[in-house]
Order: C-alpha cells, then sequence, then structure tokens
C-alpha cells in the first residue's frame, strides 16, 4: 500500500477487515501528510497525535477482538466548534482561547463510539461567521487547488483538510452554507441535514434556528456512512427530531429512473460565474441521461433569503454569544469593575466579523426595530420555507449550483462583507427553509478550480439527495481527482 | 438609512462590546449598508403570514423528571479566569 491516505473511508475499511492494514498504520499515514502539508494548508487548529494512536490502537484492539464496522480504526478531523472533552475548542475565537470542555458533542461521541479516531480540530471563521475562513482569530486555511484562494467558509478547515488528503473525512456545520460552500469550492463532498436531523449538543452555538452539523468526505458513500451514525434523537438536545434513523448507505442506488429533478431558474442569476455555470447545467444534463426527469421549478423568494439571513442569523447570534463575558471560560479583561470587565473582555476577544453580526442582531431585536427587521424577516421566512413546499410537490429533488464562483483570492473580499455574504446567496435559503443539501463536485472552471453541484431534498429527505448524488458520482471522474500538493 | 454614532454606540452598549472609534466609524458605516439592502423586506406584503422562530412542528419538549449525576465541579470551573473556594470568582456586581 504506497498511499494510505488517498483511500476513501470505504476503501480503507475492507482493508482494515482483510488485516492488510491496522488503524495504527492509517492514522500515522494521515499524521505524517499533516506534518508534511498543513504548514502550508493550515488547516487544523490543533492536530491530536497522541489521542489518535491511543484510539487507533484501541480500534485495532477491538478489531482484534472480533468488532466490526466500517467507522472503526477510520481517522476524523472535527471542526472547532465541536466541543472535545479536555482538547482546546476555539470557535477560531480569541474569546475561547485555552477552553477545554468538559464535554464532548453527540455527534462526536458517536463517531468515537463506533472508533473512530481524532486527528485532531479544523480552523473555522469566528463563531461559524464567514464565508472563507479568514475570519479565524488564530490563521489562513488555504484551498489546496490553488494556495492564494480562500477554501470557503466558515468550515473552510475541514474542507481543504479532506481535499488534502489529511483525512478521509471531517465533520463541519451549516448554518447557511458553511458545509456546501467550502465542500463546493475544495472539490469535495459536503452535505448538511436538515434542521433536527443530527443533535446540537456540544455545537457552540451560532444561530440556534438554523444551525446543523454536516459530514465531508470524498464520495458519497462516506458521507451516508458518516450521516448514519450522527442522526438521530438525543435526549441533551429538545430540537433534535425523534425519526428513525434510516440506513443512509442501502439508499444509494446508481439509476435514476423516476427521479423527479427540478431546476429552480432563480438560481441561474446575472453575476454566476459562465463556466461554474457551464459545468452545473452539464451536470443536471447528466441527470436526465442517467433517467431523472428534469424540470424547471420556481422558488420565487429567493432573492429574500440574503437579507432574511442576515437578520435572522445575527438576531439569534447576538442572544447566543452574551455567554462570552469572561467569567466561566476564556480570557478574562480585569477592570475591577464588572459591567467594564463584560465590555472589555467582549471587546478584546471578539473579532470584527462577530463584533458586526453581534451589532446587527442587537440592533435588529431592540426596541423599536423589533418588528419592522426581525419579525418582518421571520414572516418572510415563511414564505421561503412555502416555496420548497410547494416545489417538493412536484419533484423529488432540486438542483443548483452552490456558489455563485468558484474559489475567490485570499483578501479579496474581507473589506466588503456584503459582496463576502453573497457567496452564500445559493445555499442560504436551504437553511432557513430547514431542508437538507448536499454538495457534490461536478468540474473544474477554466482556472482549474473545483465547481460544486448543490443536490436540495426536503426536510428528512437525506435518502433522496444521497441518492442522486450517488448516482452522478457513479458515472463522472471529479471527485476522484486529486490537487497537486 | 443611516445610523449615527450615538445609535451605534448604543447598541455596542446593549451588546456590552467596547469599540474604538476606529470600529464605530467603520460600524456605522457598514452596518448602515447592510440595513439599506435589508429594506428591501419591506416591500415584500406578509399580510397574514405567520412568522417562523423554527421550522420544527414541534414546542415544548418535555423529558421525564429523573435526576441525573451533574458533571463535577471541578471540570466545571476548570476554564474559569479566577475561582475561589469551588465558586467562580468575580468583580464586584454591588457595591
Amino acid at each position: 500500500m504506497d498511499d494510505l491516505t488517498n483511500l476513501t473511508i470505504t476503501e480503507a475499511h475492507r482493508l482494515l477487515q482483510r488485516g492488510e492494514i491496522s488503524s495504527v498504520e492509517l492514522t500515522q499515514a494521515h499524521l505524517e501528510r499533516i506534518t508534511a502539508l498543513d504548514g502550508t494548508i493550515r488547516a487544523f487548529l490543533t492536530v491530536t497525535a497522541e489521542i489518535a494512536l491511543q484510539q487507533a490502537h484501541a480500534a485495532d484492539e477491538r478489531r482484534r477482538r472480533g468488532e466490526d464496522n466500517p467507522l472503526l480504526g477510520i481517522p476524523l478531523a472535527y471542526k472547532d466548534v465541536l466541543t472535545t472533552r479536555g482538547v482546546e475548542t476555539t470557535c477560531g475565537s480569541r474569546i475561547l482561547r485555552g477552553y477545554r470542555p468538559p464535554y464532548t458533542a453527540t455527534a462526536i461521541a458517536r463517531l468515537e463510539a463506533q472508533g473512530a479516531v481524532m486527528l485532531g480540530k479544523t480552523n473555522m471563521d469566528e463563531f461559524a461567521m464567514g464565508s472563507s475562513t479568514e475570519n479565524s482569530a488564530y490563521q489562513i486555511t488555504r484551498n489546496p487547488w490553488d494556495t492564494e484562494r480562500v477554501p470557503g467558509g466558515s468550515s473552510g478547515g475541514s474542507a481543504a483538510a479532506v481535499a488534502a488528503r489529511m483525512v478521509p473525512a471531517a465533520l463541519g456545520t451549516d448554518t447557511g452554507g458553511s458545509v456546501r460552500q467550502p465542500a463546493s469550492l475544495c472539490g469535495v463532498v459536503g452535505l448538511k441535514p436538515s434542521y433536527g436531523r443530527v443533535s446540537r449538543y456540544g455545537l457552540v452555538a451560532f444561530a440556534s434556528s438554523l444551525d446543523s452539523i454536516g459530514p465531508f468526505a470524498r464520495n458519497v458513500e462516506d458521507v451516508a456512512l458518516i450521516l448514519r451514525t450522527i442522526a438521530g434523537h438525543d435526549p441533551l438536545d429538545s430540537t433534535s427530531v425523534d425519526l428513525p434513523v434510516p440506513d443512509y448507505t442501502a439508499a444509494l442506488k446508481p439509476d435514476l429512473a423516476g427521479v423527479r429533478v427540478g431546476v429552480p431558474r432563480e438560481y441561474f442569476i446575472e453575476g454566476m460565474q459562465p463556466d461554474a455555470e457551464a459545468a452545473v447545467r452539464t451536470a443536471i444534463s447528466t441527470l436526465e441521461t442517467l433517467g431523472a426527469e428534469v424540470r424547471e421549478v420556481s422558488l420565487p423568494h429567493t432573492d429574500t433569503a440574503l437579507p432574511v439571513y442576515y437578520l435572522i442569523a445575527p438576531a439569534e447570534a447576538s442572544a447566543n454569544l452574551a455567554r462570552f463575558d469572561g467569567m466561566r471560560y476564556g480570557p478574562r479583561v480585569s477592570t475591577g469593575e464588572l459591567w467594564r470587565t463584560y465590555r472589555e473582555t467582549r471587546g478584546a476577544g471578539f473579532g470584527p466579523e462577530v463584533k458586526r453580526r453581534i451589532m446587527l442582531g442587537t440592533y435588529a431585536l431592540s426596541a423599536g426595530y423589533y418588528d419592522a427587521y426581525y419579525l418582518k424577516a421571520q414572516k418572510v421566512r415563511t414564505l421561503i420555507k412555502q416555496d420548497f413546499d410547494e416545489a417538493f410537490k412536484i419533484v423529488d429533488v432540486i438542483a443548483c449550483p452552490v456558489s455563485p464562483t468558484t474559489a475567490f483570492r485570499i483578501g479579496e473580499r474581507v473589506d466588503d462583507p456584503l459582496q463576502m455574504y453573497l457567496s452564500d446567496v445559493f445555499t442560504l435559503a436551504v437553511s432557513l427553509a430547514g431542508v437538507c443539501g448536499i454538495s457534490v463536485p461536478c468540474g473544474f472552471d477554466e482556472g482549474g478550480l473545483p465547481v460544486g453541484l448543490q443536490i436540495i431534498g426536503p426536510a428528512f429527505g437525506e435518502e433522496r439527495i444521497l441518492h442522486v448524488a450517488y448516482a452522478y458520482q457513479q458515472v463522472t471522474e471529479w471527485h476522484r481527482r486529486v490537487p497537486a500538493l | 438609512m443611516s445610523l449615527t454614532l450615538e445609535q451605534v454606540e448604543h447598541i455596542a452598549e446593549l451588546a456590552k462590546l467596547a469599540l474604538s472609534d476606529e470600529e464605530k466609524a467603520r460600524f456605522r458605516e457598514q452596518l448602515s449598508a447592510i440595513l439599506d439592502y435589508a429594506a428591501r423586506l419591506q416591500a415584500i406584503d406578509t399580510s397574514g403570514i405567520p412568522p417562523t422562530a423554527t421550522v420544527l412542528p414541534m414546542h415544548t419538549v418535555l423529558r421525564d423528571d429523573v435526576a441525573r449525576p451533574p458533571m463535577p465541579r471541578d471540570d466545571l470551573l476548570e476554564n474559569a479566569a479566577e475561582k475561589e473556594e469551588g465558586m467562580f470568582r468575580v468583580d464586584v456586581v454591588l457595591d
């Protein structure tokens, strides 16, 4: 075996089963690749090599005793917004520097129960607010396809780590596109589950009515395997829905006969990068050749998603981030006077984008402006959700772009928040409606940068989007391309 | 619309954020631009449309009232900037 880091989970599992490799070997190979590449890519905030090797030994021991499951001994990485007991969890923020949580997020605990191995915690935009990972207080993550460009965000570290073969799969979180958009920009698969499908316990809250945890991997099977493990009701999160978890891998069938695919006219707009749009349109034609019935649909409130999101998400964030006051965790700027200590601690601890959103959300919720901004946005959110309800009466899934452009240059949009927000224009409505979406690689632009196809399904319709994405990957090779590093 | 400097300072105080003069000026400009953009929502007819606070068709969720062991106190105090006798130490709240 010359390159263990190029294996998918499914492939690595087969070799582990046959005893051709051990989890320790697999883990070491990935740790070596991190050592070799992460000085350039900077996807990891923390590499937990010691824990990883302990967990790998334990997984090998379990396998020796006859245990088997597809994640036993598989290395994974977790976005630094997910708590890991005893392992620093910063959310990419100075205000949580050195924070060692007393508990582990349910999604991670479920993966670890299966025997998954933690390689480390990945970089992100501070508190998951951003679309490029440039808002991290710690480091800039680079896109493995072009290190002068961003990996997308906010889960840019996880996406870049998977694309660069530093880990076969990783968890991210998606509040307005933060799994799908970096998956698209890094050329990997990324799935945002329906709201309520995966427990948020241990996900440090950004916007509680939108946050969801989702997997990145290099193919659809691996994403299905992880989703199957992390999905399901959790008594520790009252918004995790008590619905049975299907075996998502059983939904993966290669033909699309009878599957109705809707193409929303509002997602093909002026300003879309022409070669990226062409790749998406070609991918939709490919779905047709696999037997899908493709028809145009309309999601008429699409253009309201951006303003609705940038009122609702900051409003929720301004409340959630009130807890960071330097009292129970995180560095404190002591002044001897409590209110001043709060102000100074928060002023020093939060970066510009987080402050901007706290300010925006506080304003939208403040006396005199609540009805005009927050309540209005919640009403339009209802209309956005109804658009999807109507569309899913006539189609099974919706296919469209993930982002209007491929990966942009580092620094290009940092000073223009609205321009940055526009990179999520095709992912926000899905989050607001609480439905599910997946990004799958569907080509490259003229500059050799990956393009993603977004497949959207109804709430708890993950089997449908995984099926369509899987069928697409059976007849395309985009996801097998490796960035030259 | 354009926010005034006083409005920016008022919001910062509500949010308990110390901001530099440079930050106040920048946020005044950027927040005004974002709010201008958001103003387009006013043109949408939402009469009779209920607000969506959560997409889930659920309300209050109750669990059985069963006592469980809490997290150990020392674990919870471990991250505190200052602690004393098993408690978080904070600045004086009341004189």
